[in-house]
């Protein structure tokens, strides 16, 4: 069980500025977040478009603010978790118990949530047996691509996974490359190999057809695929893989006994505490009247929160506002010398 | 104003009043009409303000700006007259507008 005075759950640029705010008056922090990257919306959904809303940062893109924010955090030691997702947040005393899905524990006097709109989670088919086939004959991310040595593989999707993985898999795998329109939207190398590949034979490609069916018991043995016209084909597969992206899940959050409107959380004003007492949210999850869902909006939530964590951790300590220009304390922390 | 016309999945049929020079997408939020999640704000950058435009209206809107057909392979159940209603702006010649809405948008 790892103890902490506060953790974090999200590491986009709000979670990220609110373990600056931590670390800078004292206290510890760890973050978890669901992606295996740093940085949440900014990096997952828009790493090259510029943001101009940035306070005194003209123009800067999400993966430059990102970065800028990960070099601020550079003077302190903060544990992040990656690929995990916190499932369970459950009381224990003053404590919070909190349980990721791949069996981390820690306990805090303080939770903040900084999940963004939840978790990101691949988009799914929705075809019937999806759930019964999910993780056998369907999978929506690799993680041994010598399963599939030798087998027919169906791939669905137009971005850079999806091919990707039907050019690394052309080696040795029959491939089917299905997707719902003639344009890819991939680089434009991995496109021109793919079409390389079709004119060799070593990809099989049908443009404009979505999935129509799963066939087979236990196991997919074929599946339908239909198009605009109606036209079905059946294919032969063992395994059909989608990337279609990634979709934003509220997901656990919304079990942990939180005023929950609209995918987001309630809070006050003054600690942004939701209705459990040492659990705050901020940045866009949290939810106040003229609440705005603006990057520079998330960093003042988590300046405040933090703060509000100190009584918490410290209960026996009075905080005491401090600048960073004069703060002795506070140069100490960051590591630069005092004047 | 103008008239639009939203229908969920299960067929409630919604008429409102629409602003000239919104999207689509607002005119859903602010009327307070389910079925369009619009996570990222109307930013194209996720597929949660995912409708299909009734055929007759199809080519009347403006065109889908670059991008937009990306976003739209990874939404849910797309079809041929899938658009992202944050891509639609509202202006006179759309009044009367029908959209109707997946089962589903994440």
């Amino acid at each position: 069980m790892i103890k902490t005075d506060a953790l974090i759950i999200g590491a986009g640029p709000t979670g990220l500025f609110t373990a600056h705010q931590l670390k800078l008056i004292g206290l510890d922090c760890e973050v978890v977040d669901n992606l295996d990257k740093i940085g949440g919306q900014c990096i997952e959904l828009y790493p090259d478009k510029p943001i101009y809303d940035i306070p005194a940062v003209p123009e800067c893109t999400g993966e430059e603010l990102t970065n800028n924010l990960i070099n601020q955090l550079k003077p302190f030691d903060i544990k992040f978790h990656l690929s995990e997702r916190v499932d369970e947040v459950k009381k224990n005393g003053d404590m919070w118990i909190v349980k990721t899905n791949k069996g981390t524990s820690f306990t805090t006097p303080n939770v903040i949530i900084a999940g963004g709109v939840g978790s990101f989670e691949p988009r799914k088919f929705s075809v019937e047996g999806q759930d019964k086939f999910e993780n056998k004959s369907i999978f929506y991310s690799i993680k041994d691509k010598n399963v599939f040595k030798g087998k027919t593989v169906s791939i669905f999707g137009g971005g850079d996974s999806a091919l990707d993985w039907a050019v690394e898999l052309s080696n040795n795998c029959n491939i089917n490359l299905i997707h719902r329109r003639d344009e890819f939207r991939g680089a434009q190398a991995t496109v021109d190999k793919v079409h390389e590949l079709v004119k060799l034979n070593k990809i099989n490609l049908f443009t404009k057809f979505q999935l129509k069916k799963l066939n087979g018991s236990s196991n997919i043995e074929s599946i339908d695929i239909e198009n605009e016209d109606k036209e079905i084909k059946n294919l032969k597969t063992d395994y059909v893989l989608g990337f279609f992206g990634l979709i934003m899940q509220l997901g656990p959050i919304a079990n942990w006994g939180l005023n929950i409107d609209k995918k987001t959380v309630e809070v006050d004003t003054e600690k942004f505490e939701t209705n459990q007492k040492g659990i705050y949210a901020v940045g866009d999850i949290c939810n106040y009247p003229g609440k705005l869902k603006l990057i520079l909006s998330g960093f003042h939530e988590g300046a405040l929160a933090a703060r509000a964590c100190f009584k918490l951790a410290r209960p026996n300590e009075k905080y005491r506002f401090e600048f960073t220009t004069s703060s002795k304390a506070i140069k100490s922390r960051l590591g630069v010398k005092s004047d | 104003m103008t008239k639009i016309t939203y229908i969920e999945h299960s067929g409630t049929s919604h008429t409102v009043d629409v602003e000239n020079g919104l999207t689509v997408m607002e005119g859903a939020v602010q009327n307070n009409i389910p079925g369009i999640d619009a996570d990222c704000g109307g930013g194209m950058a996720c597929a949660t303000c995912h409708v299909y435009v009734k055929e007759e209206w199809f080519d009347k809107i403006n065109e889908k700006s670059e991008g937009e057909d990306d976003m739209i392979d990874q939404a849910f159940e797309p079809k041929k007259n899938s658009r992202l209603s944050c891509q639609i702006l509202v202006s006179e010649n759309l009044d009367g507008l029908v959209v109707s809405m997946p089962e589903k948008q994440s």
